[in-house]
């Protein structure tokens, strides 16, 4: 699958339209023409991350062209979801109302397992769909492993969240 | 381009949580002043250079302030990055003879305008896709994750933190300019006042402030005829990193090195001095992490020691390196870091509220988790 596929999921790049409708109050994902095919692999419950086709080296976030090599082909390489937490903070009000609504909630950032220095900004939730304050503070540490989960939003896309693997 | 030029007139506003007149009044007032300050007319500007988030732009400024015809104009990018920036541009402008009088400014209504956690509903595309959606809204939540990971790499506390707060707010206890003169600031204030992203508090953050700057630059045998004792720019150079992302400076091999590693690189090779020499800094604290984080990318002390690097009263004057001598953009007012420069300037005068002892080169820096730019002047 190569990075000129059409995508189904997201708008294009410039589009500040969406975004806004979710009914729990948190923002939608806005992808742009790199960052789509992302979020497609979300929806069918892969985590993936774009690679060179021909030097084969990973890289976030997507773009058009290898920093390494400069080959304009890229691959979706999938990903076994396995990471560990890089660090992470605790954001209280003032916050947009849907996410002062959660408050204190977690924002994450892993480490894949499967691709050192690809970080993600995420979620550690007590399950796919609970809210971004299910798991308890005190239970977010640097270097804990975590595995990939999916969430549909309510405007039809899917983030991926996180889990503890030690639970 | 070393002492090529300098510094010769500073001006600003009042600084407030809400001040009454326009972004652009308040940038000419601003303009004004340094002109002024430096004793040459607006009819003789002819460079302005500010920052992209500048509402202000080069045209009404020059139009409202008379100035004549203008040859060089330019806008720097990311936010308070740009501040130093603006400075070395006008520098470059004038050693090469492409203008002889040049306007920096920024206007800024923060504190009263408006703030995108707030009013903004909307997602923003490119990079806001991999980070907003996740409640990574605010610059203080994406500087919160590089501060803890930074606290777990090398054991800093939130003591370390506080003594970056509590430097620049006595140095605003002395400076009647600043928001927070005469309000001192205590270690149980800072310990137990509310979270805004943990482990950062409301200390660790600037203040959202309107008002307004402006510096003028010139050649250095021009500034000689000014007002005041010239401030010579010596050394200025920009910093975007390989594979840097904005405040999200997460996806290259190291996050914390960040621009200011970049930057300093090329400021250092151009000087005739290092920073050992260095008498007074006024480096971009929008969070007191950052001051960490650029104690190590200016080469004050090496990588991971930016906390131990703040304690015995290290950043206080009197101290090994006095820090943001006017407050800062913790405690005198935030306007993306453009009082550093002016500061900076006051210092190497001999005029500031917190004067260092015969204090003759001073660094200044732009924001830093940001592509960033920074200064080395000298009297």
């Amino acid at each position: 699958m190569t990075q000129t596929d059409t995508t189904t999921a997201g708008s294009g790049g410039s589009g500040a339209t969406g975004g806004s409708g979710r009914a729990d109050g948190l923002l939608a994902p806005v992808p742009d023409e790199d960052g789509a095919p992302f979020f497609r692999y979300a929806a069918r419950g892969e985590l993936r991350v774009q690679s060179c086709a021909d030097c084969g080296e990973p890289r976030f976030p997507p773009r058009p062209c290898c920093p390494h090599c400069q080959s304009f082909d890229s691959l979706w390489t999938k990903m076994s979801g396995r990471g560990r937490i890089w660090s992470y903070v605790l954001p209280h009000p003032p916050l947009l109302p849907g996410y002062a609504a959660q408050a204190p909630y977690n924002v994450i950032l892993v480490e894949l397992a499967d691709a050192p220095r690809i970080r993600l900004v995420g979620n550690l939730v007590a399950s796919a769909d609970a809210a971004l304050n299910s798991v308890p503070p005190e239970r977010l540490r640097i270097g804990a492993p975590v595995k990939a989960a999916f969430h549909e939003t309510d405007d039809g896309l899917t983030v991926v969240r996180w889990l503890l693997e030690r639970p | 381009m070393k002492d090529a030029t300098a510094i010769a007139g500073i001006g600003q506003t009042p600084f407030a949580k809400r001040l009454p007149e326009s972004e652009k009044t308040l940038a000419c007032r601003a303009i004004l002043a340094a002109l002024d300050d430096a004793g040459i007319a607006p009819s003789e500007v002819d460079a302005f250079a500010s920052y992209t988030m500048e509402d202000t732009d080069e045209v009404e400024v020059a139009k409202a302030i008379g100035a004549g015809d203008v040859t060089f104009f330019s806008k720097v990018g990311y936010g308070g990055g740009g501040s130093c920036a603006t400075v070395a541009h006008l520098a470059a402008a004038i050693a090469t003879g492409q203008a002889s009088v040049g306007v920096a400014w920024r206007s800024r209504k923060r504190g009263s305008g408006p703030r995108p956690w707030t009013n903004t509903r909307v997602q923003l595309p490119t990079p806001a896709q991999w980070t907003r959606p996740y409640g990574l809204l605010r610059p203080a939540d994406e500087i919160g994750l590089l501060a803890r990971r930074y606290m777990h790499e090398y054991g800093a506390t939130r003591d370390h933190f506080f003594n970056v707060a509590l430097a620049c707010r006595n140095r605003a206890n002395q400076n009647p300019a600043a928001i927070m003169y005469e309000r001192p600031l205590t270690r149980e204030m800072y310990m137990t006042a509310r979270w805004i992203s943990e482990p950062l508090c409301l200390f660790d953050n600037c203040l959202e402030t309107d008002g307004a700057l402006a510096c003028v630059v010139v050649s250095a045998e021009r500034a000689r005829d000014c007002r005041h004792r010239p401030v010579y720019v010596h050394s200025a150079a920009q910093g975007l990193p390989a594979q840097v992302h904005g405040m999200v400076n997460y996806w290259n091999d190291d996050p914390l090195t960040g621009p200011s590693w970049t930057a300093a690189r090329r400021l250092w090779k151009t000087a005739d001095f290092g920073p050992q020499d260095i008498d007074v800094a006024q480096i971009y604290d929008a969070f007191t992490p950052l001051i960490l984080l650029s104690l190590e990318g200016y080469g004050f002390c090496a990588r991971g020691e930016g906390a131990a690097f703040t304690e015995g009263g290290a950043l206080e004057i009197g101290g090994r390196l006095p820090l943001n001598t006017g407050g800062g953009g913790l405690s005198e007012a935030y306007v993306h870091g453009f009082n550093l420069i002016t500061e900076g300037v006051r210092q190497l005068r001999g005029t500031s509220t917190a004067q260092v002892p015969g204090a003759t080169t001073c660094l200044v820096t732009a924001g830093e988790g940001v592509p960033t730019s920074a200064l080395l002047l000298r009297s």
